[in-house]
């Protein structure tokens, strides 16, 4: 615990210590709505997005972008890197456990996901009237497990991947099938039906996002699915992770 | 009582044999060398000792315990330097230091020890920015922060120039003044010869000598040759007449007596009742260089 304690807080200084990547990682989903929020016809409620505003249709889909550069791309690399560079083995010779440093990984991801997501929430709330979302408990069910999901397949990408261009070789196309079926590159509505169907079902879970954001409980299925996919991919990382 | 006894240790990697039959043991206070060719099998020797991999066969006590079993309690009370092992870039030498120290229960001064390896000016420095020798002490002051009772380093000045290389030296002596046992792994003969008290030579996978430095080379490779010229004609037979001598020979003015054991002093005496001077007199004697070869069949690496 002491040691665990001790580098939490070196590796969080590092994280600090890479200021461009620490801004990009929690100020991008937000940059990109006060962008869109510019736009007056994105901020006048539509028929398309059931009399909503396409600023708050999309804002769940902005979730994702932290989501899924923290989770299965930064996440994964770091690891990667650690074992290549032998950091992770020169740990076990010592009294800590190099899971102690996997550990801090963890939670400062879930950090950066979690300052991005309240940042981009208040600044939605605040400059573009987006309302706080209405089934609070769901929402966090929602993002709980969407975010526990893509974490753990970014942790199964590091368990698998034997050195860094491995992993980014893996990360990068995961990253990209996130960031499409979240709705970011193409917002969902003008996606086909089926693609966006798709999407309610693969990490983190936007639909589920939109649909807690916006008032109604969500689905027991999309839950259930980020559950699963959760718990076999935590799994899967924790039985192939290698030290070395 | 030895700190470290291994007997009859085997690991494998699949089909591979890296370690067949290694058996050695480590006296407490000493620097051991373990010398041998790339690929013997050096690294995973030192590894298991470690307790990083576990053994095929044979058994491994260290300071009478388990590595495996009673891993927790040796972490505390060894210090591993593990060859090719880094560590994140933006890490500060201080940060880096005081990190590790806080994981042993018994800890040197992490400025102390900084400052002991000439490494006081860097300390706020970023791992990036260090040079091959600083990253290398930074590497030996993290296997020694936790005031170890045993330090395994393992090629720790591959890739350092020879300045800095020497440096490294000093340092390793001053640490086992300092009642630290040292087990060093290393390709580097000079730095053998320099160093250890007591060198094993593995070659594939396997111990082919245990001994000295000296010791190895006085009985694998005790050839000697003297070279000198004689101010007066010498005949053979003379130098070819005492026990110590082997071979004689001429080129031009210049002769070469080959031989053993007292050589030096059994060629000059009898030179000296015959009233010649040796001129340009040189004795060249077998190099822990030598001996490598006749053990390994290998160049030893530079
Ligand atoms: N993790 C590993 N997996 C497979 N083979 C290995 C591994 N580590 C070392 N080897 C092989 O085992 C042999 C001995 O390696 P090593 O102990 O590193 O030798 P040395 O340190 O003497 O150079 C070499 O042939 C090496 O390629
Ligand atoms: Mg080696």
């Amino acid at each position: 615990m002491h040691a665990f304690r001790n580098i939490l807080r070196t590796e969080a200084r590092l994280y600090l210590r890479d200021l461009p990547t620490l801004l990009t990682t929690i100020g991008l989903p937000t940059v990109i709505l006060v962008v869109l929020g510019l736009v007056p016809s994105l901020r006048k409620p539509d028929p398309t997005f059931d009399g909503q505003t396409f600023v708050s249709y999309f804002a769940p889909s902005l979730l994702v972008v932290t989501l899924a550069m923290v989770g299965v791309n930064t996440l994964p690399s770091v690891l990667a890197t650690y074992r290549e560079r032998g950091v992770l083995r020169r740990l076990a010779t010592t009294p800590a456990h190099p899971a102690a440093l996997l550990a801090a990984q963890l939670v400062l991801a879930l950090a950066g996901i979690l300052a991005s997501a309240l940042l981009l929430i208040l600044v939605a709330r605040l400059a573009f009237g987006v309302p706080f979302p209405r089934h609070p408990l769901g929402f966090t069910l929602a993002f709980i497990l969407g975010t526990a999901a893509l974490l753990s397949l970014g942790l199964l990408v590091a368990a698998v991947a034997r050195t860094t261009k491995a992993a980014q070789a893996l990360a990068v196309p995961l990253f990209l099938v996130t960031m499409f079926f979240g709705g970011v590159y193409l917002p969902r509505f003008l996606l086909p039906d089926v693609v966006a169907r798709i999407g309610d079902y693969t990490p983190p879970g936007v639909q589920a996002l939109l649909d807690a954001w916006t008032g109604t409980s969500p689905q027991p299925l999309h839950l259930a699915i980020m559950a699963v996919i959760a718990v076999a991919a935590g799994v899967g990382a924790a039985r192939l992770f290698r030290w070395e | 009582m030895p700190v470290i006894e291994v007997t009859h240790l085997k690991k494998r990697y699949g089909d591979l044999v890296a370690v067949d039959d290694v058996s050695l043991a480590v006296e407490a206070g000493e620097i051991f060398g373990v010398l041998g060719p790339n690929g013997a099998g050096k690294t995973t020797t030192v590894e298991c000792v470690a307790g990083l991999r576990v053994p095929d066969g044979g058994g491994v006590s260290v300071l009478g315990l388990d590595p495996r079993r009673d891993a927790a309690q040796l972490r505390q009370r060894v210090g591993v330097q593990l060859q090719e092992s880094q560590l994140p870039d933006r890490l500060r030498v201080a940060e880096a230091l005081e990190l590790y120290a806080s994981f042993y229960r018994n800890p040197a001064d992490p400025a102390e020890l900084i400052d002991k390896l000439g490494l006081g000016d860097k300390r706020n420095t970023a791992y990036k920015k260090l040079s091959g020798g600083q990253k290398q002490r930074l590497s030996i002051a993290l296997a020694l922060v936790g005031n170890p009772e045993i330090a395994i380093l393992d090629e720790l000045t591959t890739g350092l120039d020879p300045q800095a290389r020497r440096d490294t030296w000093g340092l390793i002596e001053q640490v086992r003044d300092s009642g630290v046992t040292i087990v060093l792994v290393t390709h580097f003969m000079e730095e053998a010869e320099r160093l250890c008290d007591r060198v094993a030579v593995i070659d594939r996978g396997r111990v082919v000598a245990l001994d000295s430095p000296a010791g190895l080379v006085s009985t694998v490779a005790p050839e000697q040759r003297i070279r000198f010229r004689p101010s007066a004609p010498v005949d053979d037979r003379l130098l070819t007449d005492l026990p110590e001598v082997s071979g004689v020979q001429r080129t031009g003015s210049q002769v070469v007596v080959t031989g053993t054991g007292e050589l030096l002093h059994a060629v000059t005496s009898v030179l000296a009742r015959h009233q010649i001077v040796a001129a340009d007199l040189r004795l060249e004697q077998s190099t822990l260089d030598d001996a490598f070869v006749e053990l390994t069949g290998h160049r030893p690496a530079n």
